[in-house]
């Protein structure tokens, strides 16, 4: 088995009196795609916020191969090799598209400069299906083409680990066809993905193992089939009723 | 990125000639032009050096007046004592410390708190300067005497415009260009990316505090007696402001498309209609935010914009036909 790559210990959030994210505790292996799920407000996105620094853990422990990552900066993480894409896609919309894929090869872990991030960036907008099209503004874009760009922004910082929230979110079903298997791609070439969905089929034919959350709780762990047919996962997803 | 295009060497070549022949006037004229001039490239100057840090982040700062105030006031303290040019040197250096001071401690704040602290940062470094000089001096104001004429201002105020923007220009094309750009645009992404965004912002106004201070210390001996009301006053931060903004601050030149009309509306005003001062600036700050909130380049730009996407949109229409 690969070595960890990220470590969640005991993590824990809390808004005043609200505890979004209540002890969680995994780890994410090289080279895996691990899938964060449970129904809304359960906790998951504060989750991607507390390992990509957007957020500081009130307590517990977050490591990076065996290094601190929580309580640093979200700049600092960023560059010690955590790239995230957004909930509701976030391009830079004054700026082309090779030019918003450049922003991850200049200030991420390669900062690189020059000829080298604008080659790589055309390199990876190609690799997500935008061959020719670096020099098109971003807001000229359709939604998944811009959910693309997004994506090359976060691969052009080359990320130890890769974090998904919700990427697959509002595309249409051949749209999502081709997201999937995008995103299989990019997990084959090595990149260790986290990716927080509700699409159930993408989880299904993606991810070899998950992490259900709910009300801020760990509720399961372990394969994809065995945590989604848990009693307690279907109880936090339908009601009682149906568990 | 990091060769010149062939546009940018002819931009060069043009500069270069534009400013050699700026640099001319005072041979032609001493008196009135070149008054004016001296105006137009002070401001050039202040609105291009607050441009360089509140366009890109547009983050309105209103302590153009503090940089300007303390870099007077470092020529007019020790004029009798030290060269000139160390002192426009001291100029920079405090003008560019109270920045990184104002900047760690306000950069975190957003839009409007920003804009109230500078103001209030500028009326604080006067009031502080007026206290000072009733308390250890007997005076209200400071003589600079010096050999500097008009003319040697002018060229002074020219080269430092060269210098902002030649710095402005060497930003663009630099990390910190590029980073301030994503900054600009979200600033979320700009940490997730990796950049460090409070010490980005900070260096940028750092840097345009610094060059604000060196136009205080170079004007100190136009004015000869340095008071804190003329050498801090709030006036300067409003006007920059506006023809700034006037000029469009997305790109570099932008501002200078502002300043020029403005200086020369003003100096029609002052003379004619000094009392209604007040009022013209007003409505012309009004009319720039409802008719212009892009500025005259901004401005520019979506014409020329929508002139080309006609163009290319016709002959697709016509080959559509």
């Amino acid at each position: 088995m690969s070595a960890v790559i990220l470590g969640v210990h005991a993590a824990r959030k809390a808004f005043g009196g609200l505890v979004a994210v209540n002890d969680v505790s995994f780890e994410v292996r090289q080279g895996e795609l691990l899938g964060l799920i449970g129904p809304n407000g359960s906790g998951k996105t504060t989750m991607l916020n507390l390992i990509s620094g957007a957020l500081k853990p009130t307590t517990g422990e977050i490591a990076l191969e065996g290094e601190r990552i929580s309580g640093l900066s979200a700049h600092r993480i960023a560059r010690k090799g955590v790239a995230r894409t957004f909930q509701l896609v976030r391009v830079l919309p004054s700026m082309s598209a090779a030019q918003n894929v450049m922003a991850g090869a200049v200030f991420g872990r390669r900062r690189l400069w020059g000829e080298a991030a604008l080659h790589l960036s055309h390199e990876l907008l190609e690799r997500v299906g935008l061959k020719g099209r670096g020099d098109m503004p971003v807001g000229a874009m359709t939604y998944i083409d811009q959910k693309r760009v997004e994506l090359a922004r976060a691969l052009a910082s080359d990320p130890r680990v890769l974090l998904l929230d919700e990427w697959l979110a509002g595309l249409n079903p051949s749209e999502l066809k081709i997201g999937i298997a995008l995103i299989e791609q990019v997990n084959r070439e090595g990149r260790t993905i986290i990716m927080v969905e509700h699409v159930m089929d993408a989880i299904r034919s993606l991810c070899g193992r998950c992490v259900v959350m709910s009300s801020g709780v760990k509720i399961a762990e372990g394969g994809v089939d065995e945590t989604l047919s848990n009693p307690e996962v279907i109880r936090a997803y339908l009601g009682d009723d149906d568990a | 990125m990091t060769r010149l295009s062939q546009k940018e060497i002819a931009i060069g070549v043009a500069a270069i000639l534009f400013l050699a022949l700026a640099a001319m006037l005072p041979f032609v004229d001493q008196g009135y032009y070149l008054s004016l001039a001296v105006n137009i490239t002070l401001y050039a100057a202040l609105c291009t050096a607050w441009t360089l840090f509140s366009g890109p982040t547009h983050y309105v700062s209103l302590a153009t007046a503090a940089f300007f105030g303390l870099g007077t006031y470092a020529v007019a303290l020790w004029v009798d004592v030290l060269p000139f040019p160390l002192l426009v040197g001291f100029g920079a250096v405090a003008a560019g410390a109270l920045a990184a001071l104002v900047g760690v401690a306000t950069l975190r704040l957003s839009g409007v708190y920003f804009v109230i602290f500078t103001l209030g940062l500028a009326e604080l470094v006067r009031q502080i300067v007026t206290w000072a000089q009733g308390k250890f001096t007997t005076r209200m104001g400071l003589y600079v005497f010096t050999d500097l004429r008009e003319m040697h201002i002018y060229w002074m105020l020219l080269a430092l415009t060269a210098l902002v923007f030649l710095t402005g220009w060497l930003i663009n094309r630099s990390r910190l260009g590029f980073a301030m750009r994503i900054i600009g645009d979200d600033e979320t992404v700009a940490r997730h990316s990796g950049i460090d965004t409070a010490k980005a912002k900070i260096a940028l106004f750092v840097i345009s505090g610094a060059f604000i201070g060196i136009a205080g210390a170079i004007c100190a001996p136009r004015y000869g007696y340095i008071q804190a009301t003329t050498a801090f006053n709030p006036m300067t931060s409003f006007l920059v402001v506006i023809m700034a903004l006037l000029g469009g601050t997305k790109r570099l030149w932008g501002p200078i498309v502002g300043v020029i009309p403005f200086v020369i509306l003003m100096d029609f005003i002052t003379v004619r209609f000094s009392n209604y001062m007040p009022i013209a600036m007003g409505l012309s700050f009004l009319a720039i935010v409802f008719l212009l909130p892009q500025g005259v380049t901004g401005r520019l730009e979506q014409v020329w914009n929508r002139l080309q996407s006609r163009r290319t949109a016709k002959p697709a229409a016509e080959k559509a036909a």
